[in-house]
């Protein structure tokens, strides 16, 4: 029997060191295309929550995740269903819509059209043309589950034939960083704002309405029957906080896409022999256990919400030295350096 | 089978088809034509028309789903167009190839002598077979090739010839494409599209493949890398996202495997180019650009240019870098010089031109231009700088008035012009609104050269798909065919 090497390396020398333009566009595909998953959640749990509980205050969560506060009320005077679902779904002035995401993911999908498989650019030129055409008419709010819906699943479908398809060299690295730095990003974002909304307060503890929300919380992450299985009777605001960043076995929680962040990095760095990992890779590693060593009670008592913030602040950091090691500014970048 | 279930046959799907007196290869060829031709016609025959239409239909959305798109000039919104695609395949015989084969060759050989020559020693103007004026005044001769000798003599490394065919079939060069020539893409991607969605058709049929291309193309990019490179690193320029073009950028980069770059992704230090990756700069050998001249360096070009790499055509003259195609091959495909082309293939090649050029009157000429102002309502007139049909006047389509207006700009501008007599060109059975009715066709062969010239079989078959028209382009509501070569 012949023996066939398996492993991508050595590589066709055109393919072995993948062009700056395309490592960045790919961060960026992946990290729209799980902003737009994340964001077709959100909206689909709060509508879904609202109506429940009746009110019409859930909506200005969503605009307090995105730290939109401004932008969204130079627009509109109150976030109501129709006002915030507009912002963020059909309004093509508003950089976080899912319109102006849909126009992104094309660009870089447009880019990166050498690179990815038909498969993979087939769905997103169709994807993208639909979405980016969604309009008022589409997002009343008897079609609002089915439209998040499908949003949902044109994303998991993406990243289905992406996991399928794309072939397995830097590129697909680069992906992986971006579709993790996203989910890491998008997890400590939702804990921040609905642990403050969601907080229990007073007679509220423990009833119905209560959990309903945090019940909500944990299905807008898709972690509802997973939390369920592992903590059967732990029901309480500490215990999903703890499960969304540090479980895991949990595919959305903090920990688990800073592992996998983690072992990209390693990978770019030993399979690839790129330099510049180094101080990246410990960055990420300080994260890392700083998560582990803290109880989520320890968490919560020193600030839940300064310590989502120092995360968020250094997961910006963790981008910026990816994007300062491998698409420098022009000026930077010396001939001869590199492996 | 009989003369008279043959009858009947063609009475289906091409029971309405009127060819009222012009050349067309499936079914008004005068001669007998060859079996597999006539396999062709019969299969044909047999489709039924609502058949014929859902296959139609079915390839639109295939096309729509891999978005296959060109960007239509005048119409600055619509950027991502589908190219209409016909499934009525266009077909060559085995002997019809060969004759365009040998002629592009011919032609591909002839330009490359052209080209060194004028740039060298020029014994081409010193012997008065073409005035000096036309070639070395001409906007498109560049003054930082001269002298320069570029690997291999190769100055035109993927050429386009267009070719049509008048009343009795025979094929007519209009038009040289020596510069950036487009539309390969859709030749490769046409015949997947027809085995896949008419495999009907085509089953059993000896076609001679096009799937090469690519490797080919790439092989003779490696071979004119500048010397002593072991593994030549072998890119595509393209200008971008935004470009006509960028699908068949993308398209061959991927056929090639080789990366697609922009002037953003190049720099040059040293007199060398490299590329930007995240390993840091890698060195870059040969450069097939889809980038014009103007745009390749700010440096020598057009300054304000964002496109192209400052300090490409010094690494260039140094020898560090190839560009396919050269630089300057626009000389060589004017519509001006288009008309001494016969005249220069007999000058560096001592033969007969095997493909004849349509009969051209040059306005810079005063007998050419009192005869084109005399007949004017004959005759197509072209503007010799232009590409994609623009500018065009057809003589028997003009009313009076723009006619007029015509011999306005002929006699400000003469030798911006050229003329050249209507051709009834061939036509092709094509799927239309109203049934299978005949359009026009043209046809552009792409030719590679590397140490040798290869011919890709077939070849870009255009269609106008608006009934009577003869403008081809896709530009101007032209769509395109699957050219099948006969293999016997």
């Amino acid at each position: 029997m012949t023996q066939v090497s398996v492993f991508p390396t050595p590589v066709l020398p055109g393919l072995r060191n993948l062009l700056s333009r395309y490592a960045e566009s790919t961060m960026w595909l992946a990290r729209y295309m799980e902003r737009i998953e994340n964001m077709a959640r959100l909206i689909e749990v709060t509508g879904t929550s609202v109506h429940a509980s009746n009110m019409d205050a859930g909506w200005d969560s969503v605009i307090r995740i995105n730290a939109d506060e401004e932008t969204f009320f130079l627009r509109h005077k109150v976030a109501t269903e129709r006002t915030v679902v507009g912002f963020y779904i059909t309004d093509p002035d508003n950089p976080d819509s899912i319109v102006s995401m849909a126009r992104c993911v094309r660009e870089n999908a447009r880019v990166l059209r050498p690179l990815i498989s038909t498969e993979m650019w087939m769905h997103l030129n169709v994807f993208t043309r639909w979405a980016m055409d969604l309009g008022p008419d589409d997002v009343g709010a008897s079609y609002l589950s089915t439209l998040c819906t499908r949003l949902k699943q044109e994303c998991q479908t993406h990243f289905g034939i992406t996991e399928g398809t794309l072939y397995r060299d830097q590129a697909w690295l680069f992906y992986l960083l971006g579709k993790n730095l996203e989910r890491a990003d998008q997890i400590t974002r939702l804990i921040d704002i609905k642990y403050h909304t969601l907080l229990p307060c007073g007679e509220g503890v423990g009833s119905d309405i209560d959990l309903s929300q945090w019940t909500s919380v944990l299905r807008s992450a898709a972690a509802y029957h997973a939390f369920r299985r592992v903590l059967p009777e732990g029901m309480t605001p500490a215990y999903i906080v703890g499960f969304l960043l540090k479980n895991d076995g949990f595919p959305r929680s903090l920990s688990t896409s800073l592992r996998c962040v983690y072992s990209v990095l390693g990978s770019l760095a030993g399979e690839y022999r790129l330099r510049h990992c180094g101080p990246i890779l410990e960055r990420v590693e300080e994260l890392r256990v700083t998560l582990a060593e803290q109880t989520v009670e320890d968490i919560i008592l020193r600030g839940l919400h300064e310590y989502m913030d120092w995360i968020q602040r250094e997961l910006r950091l963790i981008q910026n030295e990816i994007a300062g090691a491998f698409w420098p500014p022009v000026a930077l970048q010396v001939a001869g350096n590199g492996q | 089978m009989s003369d008279m279930k043959m009858a009947a046959q063609a009475a289906g799907l091409f029971a309405t088809y009127d060819v009222p007196d012009f050349f067309c290869e499936l079914l008004n060829r005068k001669d007998i034509p060859p079996a597999g031709l006539q396999q062709v016609r019969d299969r044909l025959a047999c489709f039924d028309l609502a058949e014929l239409r859902r296959r139609a239909a079915a390839v639109e959305a295939q096309f729509y789903r891999l978005g296959i798109t060109f960007t239509v000039y005048s119409d600055r919104e619509a950027i991502d167009r589908v190219l209409p695609f016909d499934v009525i395949p266009r077909v060559l015989t085995a002997p019809e190839w060969d004759h365009v084969e040998r002629g592009v060759q011919q032609r591909v050989r002839a330009i490359n002598l052209f080209l060194h020559d004028i740039y060298h020693e020029r014994r081409i103007l010193r012997d008065g077979v073409i005035p000096a004026q036309l070639v070395l005044g001409n906007a498109n001769y560049c003054q930082a090739m001269v002298g320069l000798d570029v690997p291999g003599g190769v100055y035109v490394h993927i050429n386009g010839t267009d070719l049509v065919r008048d009343r009795d079939g025979r094929f007519l060069v209009l038009e040289d494409n020596a510069r950036t020539p487009s539309g390969v893409s859709y030749v490769l991607e046409d015949r997947q599209m027809m085995l896949r969605l008419m495999p009907d058709l085509a089953s059993g049929l000896d076609l001679r493949p096009v799937d090469e291309y690519g490797p080919r193309l790439h092989r003779a990019l490696a071979e004119v890398a500048p010397a002593g490179v072991d593994d030549p690193q072998v890119v595509l320029l393209s200008p971008g996202i935004y470009n006509a073009a960028y699908f068949e950028h993308v398209f061959l980069a991927r056929e090639m495997g080789i990366p697609l770059v922009e002037g953003r992704d190049l720099t040059v230090e040293d007199g060398r180019v490299y590329m930007r990756t995240v390993a840091g700069l890698r060195p870059v050998h040969s450069i097939y650009r889809r980038l014009n001249d103007d745009f390749l360096d700010p440096e020598v070009f057009n300054p304000d240019s964002l496109l192209g790499v400052p300090g490409l055509v010094d690494a260039y003259r140094r020898g560090n870098v190839t560009l396919a195609n050269a630089i300057g091959t626009g000389v060589a495909d004017d519509k001006a010089v288009y008309a001494y082309m016969p005249r220069i293939i007999r000058y560096y090649l001592d033969e007969e031109p095997i493909l004849t050029n349509v009969e051209t009157h040059i306005c810079a000429e005063p007998e050419g231009l009192a005869y084109t102002l005399a007949n004017l309502e004959h005759l197509v007139v072209k503007p010799v700088g232009e590409s994609g049909g623009y500018g065009l006047l057809i003589g028997p389509h003009a009313t009076q008035a723009e006619l007029e207006d015509f011999r306005g700009r002929l006699r400000a501008d003469p030798a911006n012009y050229i003329s050249q007599p209507v051709i009834s060109l061939s036509v092709s059975p094509t799927l239309c609104p109203a049934g299978v009715e005949a359009r026009h066709v043209d046809l552009r062969p792409f030719a590679v050269t590397g140490r040798e010239t290869w011919v890709l079989p077939g070849g870009l078959s255009r269609v106008a798909l608006r009934k009577g028209s003869l403008v081809v382009n896709s530009s101007q509501g032209g769509g395109a065919k699957d050219t099948w070569v006969l293999a016997s």
